[in-house]
C-alpha cells in the first residue's frame, strides 16, 4: 500500500517537475497584463498579434527552414558515412567513429567560434548559408551515432545475395540494405532536427546580419523583457507536438481494431 | 560487410559537394538605390517604423540585426565575421573598441542633428570617449533605488538602506558584478571605476556584510517583482523605473545622494564599415527630433536629444526627474570604464567570494 502510494507520489513529482514550467508559459501568454507579476485578465490578443508580428514569423520560418535543410543533409551524409566507415578495416574505422564522435563533445562554443574563425578565413559571406553549413556540420556526427548500431546488426550476406541475384549495386542497397537501417536514419534525422531546432550559441556565431532564428531573437529581446508574443508562438509549438504525439500514439491501436 | 564505392555513392559525394554552392542561389540580392546601411543594435531598442521611414526618405537599405550583451557583440565585432556600418554599445564598450582601434573617427559635418543632444550628456560622454569622436549618444539612463512606499518608512535617499536590517529579506540586488560593486564602492565614498586594492576589498566586505539581508540577487526579475510586491527596496535601472510607476503607483525612484552611474548607449562606426557614409546618414536620421521621439515612446529609456524631450506630450514625462534628471543637481555621477582584462579579473574574482561566502 504504502510502496503503491510512494510510487504514485514519484511519478507526479517527475510530472509536476517537467510539465509545470511548460503550464506557466502557457498561462501567461493569455494575461492581458504585460508583467509576469499581474494578472491582467484573459485575452487573445498576443495570439493575434503574433500572427502580424513580421519580425517573428520570419524568424520561425528561419528556424524551421534550417532545422529541416539540415537534417535531411545530415541524414544523408551521415548514412553515407555510415556505408564507408563500415568498408573500413578495424583499426581505422575505430578511428573514424573517435573523429566523428569528438564534435559531439565539443563545448558549443568552441564549435561557434572555430567555425566563425574558419569562415572568416575563407572569405565567405556571413548569412543564411553559413548557418545551414554549420548547421548540417555539428548534426552529422548525431546520424552517424544513430545509423552505425543498425549497420553493424546488418548481416553482410543479404547485400551479396541481392547482388548475385542480379540487383545492381543502387537497386541493391535500396531494396535490402536501406529499409534495414531506416530506423537508424529517422531517429539519426529527428535528432539532428531538434539539435539544430534549439540551438542558438553556433547560431549566433555563424549568422549574418539581419538573419534570425527563433533562439537569437529570443536572447536579443533579454534587455527589455520577452514580449508575451513568445509565450503565444511557444504555446502553439508545444500544443503542435502535443496533438502529433496524441497522433502517433493512436496509430498502432486503430490498426489492431 | 562490404558495399563497394560504386557510381551511386559517387554521386551522392558529389551531391554533397554541389550542395554548398546551391545554397549561394538562396541568398537574397539586397541593396536599395543607395546601397545598404547594416545596424547592430540591443534587441527591441528602437521603434520598427523609424527604419521603414529612414528606407523612404533617403533610399538605402537597412539591414538589421540584433544583439542581447555588449559581450556577445563584441567577439563578432572584432573577429569582422559580420562588417557592421552602425553599432549601438554601451560606455565602457566603447572604451574598449577605442581602445583596440575598432572604431573609425564620425565625420560630424554629416551629422547636423548632433545639435539635438543636449550638451551634458556628450560632457559625460566624455568619460569614454574623451573628444567626442567616436560616438553619438543614443539612451542614456541612471541606476538607482526602486522603493515601495507602503513597505518604507519615509522617503530614502542614500545607498545605505540597502545595509538597514530592518529591511531583511526585502532586498534585491543586481546580480552583475559592476553594478553590484557599484553600490558598495559608492556607499564607501569610492570611485566606482576604482582598481585600488583597499577600496575594493572594503567594498568587497560591506556586500558581505549584506549578504544576510539580501532577498535575491536577480537582473531583470526586479521589475516584476517590485510590482508584485515581493520585495521593498531594489536596484534598478531609470528606464525601468517609469514602467513600473505606471504598473504599481506605490513605487518611488530615486538617485541616491551619494552619486551613481550614468550609461549611456551610443552609435559608433566601426573601422571596417563597408558603407560609413551611410551609417552616417543613418545616426544623423536617429538624432532628428521626431524619430528620437518616436523610438523614445517605443522603448522609454531616457533620450538625450533635448529636442525630443521638448516634444514630449505628457508633461508627467517630460518633467520628470527619473527620465530626465539634471546632472548638475547630483554630486559623484559616473560612467562605467573599461578596466582592462586584469580590472575585469581583479572585480571577477572579488565578486567570486562574495557569492561564495
Amino acid at each position: 500500500m504504502i510502496k503503491n502510494a510512494t510510487k504514485k507520489l514519484y511519478l507526479s513529482l517527475i510530472l509536476i517537475f517537467l510539465y509545470a514550467p511548460i503550464l506557466v508559459l502557457v498561462l501567461y501568454s493569455f494575461n492581458a497584463s504585460r508583467t509576469r507579476a499581474k494578472w491582467g485578465g484573459f485575452t487573445l490578443k498576443w495570439y493575434g498579434s503574433l500572427f502580424k508580428n513580421q519580425e517573428i514569423l520570419t524568424a520561425l520560418f528561419n528556424t524551421l527552414f534550417i532545422a529541416l535543410v539540415s537534417s535531411v543533409t545530415a541524414a544523408v551524409i551521415g548514412t553515407v558515412a555510415c556505408i564507408a566507415i563500415m568498408n573500413l578495416k578495424k583499426r581505422p574505422r575505430a578511428i573514424m567513429i573517435g573523429i566523428t564522435n569528438i564534435p559531439m563533445l565539443n563545448a558549443d562554443i568552441v564549435t561557434g567560434i572555430s567555425l566563425m574563425l574558419l569562415f572568416i578565413s575563407l572569405g565567405l559571406k556571413f548569412g543564411m548559408r553559413t548557418i545551414l553549413l554549420s548547421h548540417i556540420t555539428f548534426c552529422i556526427p548525431y546520424v552517424i551515432l544513430s545509423v552505425m548500431p543498425r549497420m553493424k546488426q546488418l548481416n553482410p550476406h543479404i547485400y551479396e545475395a541481392a547482388l548475385d541475384l542480379g540487383a545492381g549495386p543502387v537497386y541493391g542497397f535500396f531494396k535490402v540494405v536501406f529499409p534495414e537501417i531506416l530506423p537508424g536514419v529517422l531517429s539519426g534525422f529527428l535528432m539532428a532536427f531538434t539539435m539544430s531546432l534549439d540551438d542558438f550559441i553556433i547560431t549566433h556565431f555563424t549568422k549574418g546580419a539581419g538573419v534570425d532564428t527563433l533562439s537569437t531573437k529570443i536572447y536579443t529581446e533579454v534587455k527589455k523583457g520577452i514580449k508575451p508574443e513568445m509565450y503565444a508562438l511557444s504555446t502553439l509549438i508545444f500544443m503542435t507536438v502535443l496533438i502529433l504525439l496524441l497522433l502517433v500514439n493512436r496509430a498502432p491501436s486503430d490498426k489492431k481494431s | 560487410m562490404r558495399i563497394t564505392m560504386n557510381k551511386f555513392t559517387h554521386m551522392i559525394f558529389m551531391l554533397c559537394a554541389v550542395f554548398p554552392v546551391m545554397l549561394t542561389g538562396c541568398q537574397k540580392a539586397s541593396g536599395g538605390e543607395n546601397g545598404e546601411v547594416i545596424v547592430y543594435n540591443w534587441g527591441e531598442y528602437l521603434d520598427p517604423e523609424t527604419l521603414d521611414l529612414f528606407e523612404e526618405e533617403t533610399g538605402i537599405h537597412v539591414i538589421y540585426d540584433e544583439f542581447d550583451t555588449n559581450e556577445a557583440m563584441y567577439p563578432k565585432v572584432e573577429a569582422g565575421a559580420a562588417s557592421y556600418d552602425v553599432i549601438c554599445p554601451s560606455d565602457y564598450m566603447i572604451q574598449k573598441m577605442i581602445d583596440n582601434d575598432l572604431l573609425a573617427e564620425i565625420n560630424f559635418e554629416n551629422i547636423p542633428n548632433i545639435k539635438n543632444i543636449g550638451q551634458q550628456y556628450l560632457d559625460q560622454s566624455r568619460e569614454f570617449d574623451p573628444e567626442n569622436k567616436y560616438s553619438v549618444p543614443y539612451c542614456f539612463g541612471t541606476v538607482g533605488i526602486l522603493y515601495n512606499k507602503t513597505m518604507v518608512d519615509g522617503p530614502i535617499d542614500s545607498w545605505s538602506v540597502l545595509w538597514d536590517e530592518k529591511y531583511t529579506d526585502n532586498i534585491l540586488m543586481q546580480d552583475s558584478v559592476r553594478d553590484a560593486f557599484m553600490t558598495a564602492l559608492k556607499l564607501n565614498g569610492y570611485s566606482m571605476n576604482t582598481l585600488n586594492e583597499t577600496e575594493l576589498e572594503t567594498a568587497k566586505k560591506s556586500l558581505i556584510d549584506q549578504k544576510p539581508l539580501v532577498q535575491a540577487y536577480v537582473i531583470d526579475q526586479v521589475r516584476d517583482k517590485m510590482i508584485g510586491g515581493e520585495a521593498a527596496i531594489g536596484v534598478i535601472y531609470s528606464g525601468e523605473a517609469i514602467y513600473t510607476q505606471r504598473e504599481n503607483p506605490d513605487l518611488e525612484y530615486v538617485i541616491p545622494k551619494e552619486g551613481t552611474n550614468v550609461w549611456i548607449d551610443a552609435w559608433v562606426i566601426p573601422k571596417n564599415a563597408p558603407n560609413k557614409e551611410n551609417a552616417e546618414a543613418f545616426i544623423n536620421f536617429m538624432c532628428r527630433e521626431d524619430i528620437a521621439l518616436k523610438n523614445f515612446e517605443y522603448i522609454t529609456y531616457s533620450t538625450p536629444n533635448t529636442a525630443a524631450q521638448e516634444l514630449i506630450e505628457d508633461e508627467e514625462i517630460k518633467n520628470s526627474e527619473i527620465a530626465f534628471p539634471d546632472f548638475d543637481k547630483y554630486e559623484n555621477l559616473e560612467t562605467f570604464r573599461y578596466l582592462g582584462a586584469e580590472g575585469d579579473e581583479l572585480y571577477n574574482n572579488l565578486w567570486k567570494e562574495v557569492k561564495s561566502q
